[in-house]
């Protein structure tokens, strides 16, 4: 088991690598530079020279070669600097956000368990009933209505609402509180985009849980516990649900993986100040370091969790460990 | 000698590919599939819809009538106008171009690509075979729209740009199912046998590998279509996609949708049943191509 923990880390090496090539030189495709953004800005007129005593001060004017060496010494150190706009570190940047963006996509994870499982398990059961191709049709909706509309809808369907019955039109909140400071209002900011974003993430879930399911009611041993005389709730809950949640966890891992920053545009709809608007952000305004250090973060997430739905395959079915 | 036995070879996988056997398919399809029909009709709508759009409405998309600013639907504009005075139902048809100029050109460049890569890595193996899929793996590290938001900067924005962004993603994933299901092709005695007649690397993986590779591909294919359709649309809503005036479904959510919301809901309204619709029956289609072309499927 060991040898295998450490192969797949070190399988990790290369992509983390890879991913910080990729964006290291796709952020310096980008015409324009940091410097030139924020000079533009002021209007003003600016010589070269305070453009360049910009440029060393950030350190973009060095070979790209040693710039590219720092970023990743950087990231494997986990010293990754400052901010190039607003000078302030990076650590403290993400942080302000990271809180956010990570109860929503908890949120939104829970929301789709909730849905999934239980619609997937139904649908399997009752296949090939209206049940089922109600089912079906409800996620693969999932899958076409794009959250961003979805979200408009709900802040819509909120104020006609609330319109009515109170007369009164209301929003959810605009402006983050944690959800130790304030639980009512940190919930009904955030809620929304949870539901936004959880039935679009359900409705992969939902198929994986029924096609799982439907697999496992055919083995042998579920007919065994019903030639025995089990009861058939626990047939399903104990011998089938549990058999067939193991493709569902790791698709729900990817997902959730994904949704630490590919918020991108539910965080638009409902303006909040995530993770993925701050990658807008720092991508439309040239800072490279910043841009750099929240990709590899992602990027790190998604590895990560990968690397632990393989470790449960592989605690699990031994047959892995060995091949 | 040689020409005899390669028209031999040749011969068996035109067999797989002769129309009959297509047209047999979809007339099976027809039959089996009733919710993947209904899924085609609405891709043929969509297609009539773009190809006939003058035709379809009186207004020009991009012509802006200050008199008629948020009207609501009435019998001169059946969904409405929006704040700049065009008529919605207009926007929508002419949409359709948009998306589906999107959608098929990033799928069939995503798909085509990720065959070619996918055999290739799967034909030549090795060395080749394990750098290129860590460079997959890079790429499949990305969500979407990461990486689709990254290229657009660096391109700019714009429908050629946006196509391109949406392609680099498809491509891995294209690619990654090709590829396993190409490792079981090579197995079989006929590519031992076109190597032995000395046909080129190009030619056995282009005619003869890539041929029986076509049910994965097609399906991701068509699945592909609508995740383009969607992802332009949420591109262009943050305004990092096709840019005004040209008509876009999800141009028409951005800013004036949300600022409107309450006071003219028609505008936020329509453009999403349009993107909805359109994805929606995209992907029913592409599950009854899933069914019919997947045998590990066909049974249930």
């Amino acid at each position: 088991m060991s040898k295998y923990i450490l192969k797949r880390v070190l399988l990790m090496i290369p992509t983390l690598i890879g991913a910080g090539v990729l964006v290291f030189f796709l952020l310096r495709l980008i015409p324009g530079d940091v410097c030139e953004l924020r000079f533009a800005g002021t209007g003003l007129y600016v010589d070269q020279e305070q453009i360049d005593i910009c440029r060393s001060n950030l350190g973009i004017d060095r070979p790209i070669f040693i710039q590219f060496i720092d970023f990743i010494v950087g990231f494997f150190t986990f010293n990754l600097g400052d901010s190039m706009w607003t000078g302030q570190p990076i650590v403290h940047e993400i942080g302000l956000r990271f809180q956010l963006s990570l109860q929503v996509a908890i949120m939104a994870t829970v929301v789709a368990v909730i849905i999934a499982i239980p619609l997937g398990a139904i649908s399997a059961l009752k296949q090939d009933t209206w049940l089922d191709y109600a089912v079906r049709t409800f996620s693969i909706a999932g899958i076409a209505i794009p959250s961003f509309w979805l979200g408009i809808m709900i802040i819509l369907g909120l104020l006609i609402m609330t319109q009515a019955i109170t007369g009164v039109p209301w929003m959810p909140p605009i402006d983050y509180k944690p959800i130790w400071v304030d639980p009512m209002y940190n919930l009904s900011q955030l809620i929304w985009p949870a539901v936004a974003t959880g039935y679009r993430y359900s409705a992969v879930a939902t198929r994986m849980t029924r096609s799982a399911l439907l697999e496992v009611m055919r083995e042998d041993y579920i007919r065994t516990a019903r030639a025995k005389g089990m009861v058939e709730r626990i047939v399903i809950n104990r011998h089938a649900l549990k058999n067939a949640m193991l493709p569902v966890v790791t698709i729900i891992g990817i997902e959730f993986a994904f949704l630490m920053g590919g918020l991108v545009v539910t965080e638009q709809v409902f303006n909040l100040n995530g993770l993925g608007k701050l990658f807008v952000e720092s991508v439309t305004q040239n800072d490279y370091a910043l841009t750099q250090a929240l990709v590899m973060m992602v990027v790190l997430i998604f590895v990560m969790t990968n690397f632990f739905i393989d470790l449960c395959y592989a605690w699990l079915d031994p047959r892995i460990r060995y091949s | 000698m040689t020409t005899t036995s390669e028209v031999a070879v040749e011969s068996q996988v035109e067999d797989l590919t002769e129309k009959g056997s297509w047209f047999a398919a979809a007339g099976k399809m027809a039959r089996r599939q009733p919710v993947g029909v209904a899924g085609l009709s609405v891709v043929l709508l969509m297609i009539f819809a773009a190809i006939f759009a003058p035709y379809l409405t009186p207004y020009h998309p991009e012509y802006n009538s200050f008199a008629d600013m948020l009207t609501p639907p009435n019998g001169d504009f059946l969904l409405g106008t929006d704040q700049f005075g065009r008529d919605i139902l207009t926007r929508i048809i002419y949409g359709a171009r948009t998306a589906l100029v999107v959608g098929f050109a990033a799928a069939s460049i995503g798909a085509t690509l990720g065959l070619v890569l996918g055999v290739g890595s799967a034909y030549f193996g090795g060395l080749f075979d394990l750098i290129f899929q860590r460079v997959m793996d890079v790429f499949m590290a990305f969500p979407l729209i990461i990486l689709a938001l990254a290229v657009v900067s660096t391109l700019g924005t714009g429908t050629e740009n946006v196509i391109i962004a949406i392609t680099i993603p498809f491509v891995p994933q294209c690619a990654r199912v090709v590829r396993s299901n190409a490792l079981a092709i090579r197995e079989i005695p006929y590519v031992d046998a076109a190597r032995a007649l000395g046909f080129g690397h190009a030619r056995i993986i282009l005619r003869h590998m890539a041929p029986n590779v076509m049910a994965p591909f097609l399906i991701m294919f068509t699945a592909f279509v609508g995740q383009a359709i969607l992802l332009e649309a949420s591109l262009s809503y943050l305004g990092m996609g096709v840019q005004e005036p040209t008509p876009a479904w999800g141009l028409m959510l951005q800013g004036g949708a949300e600022e409107y919301a309450e006071s003219a809901p028609w505008v936020a309204i329509w453009p999403g049943v349009a993107i909805s619709l359109a994805v929606f029956g995209f992907n029913l289609f592409g599950d009854a191509v899933r069914d019919t072309l997947d045998p590990r499927l066909r049974s249930r």
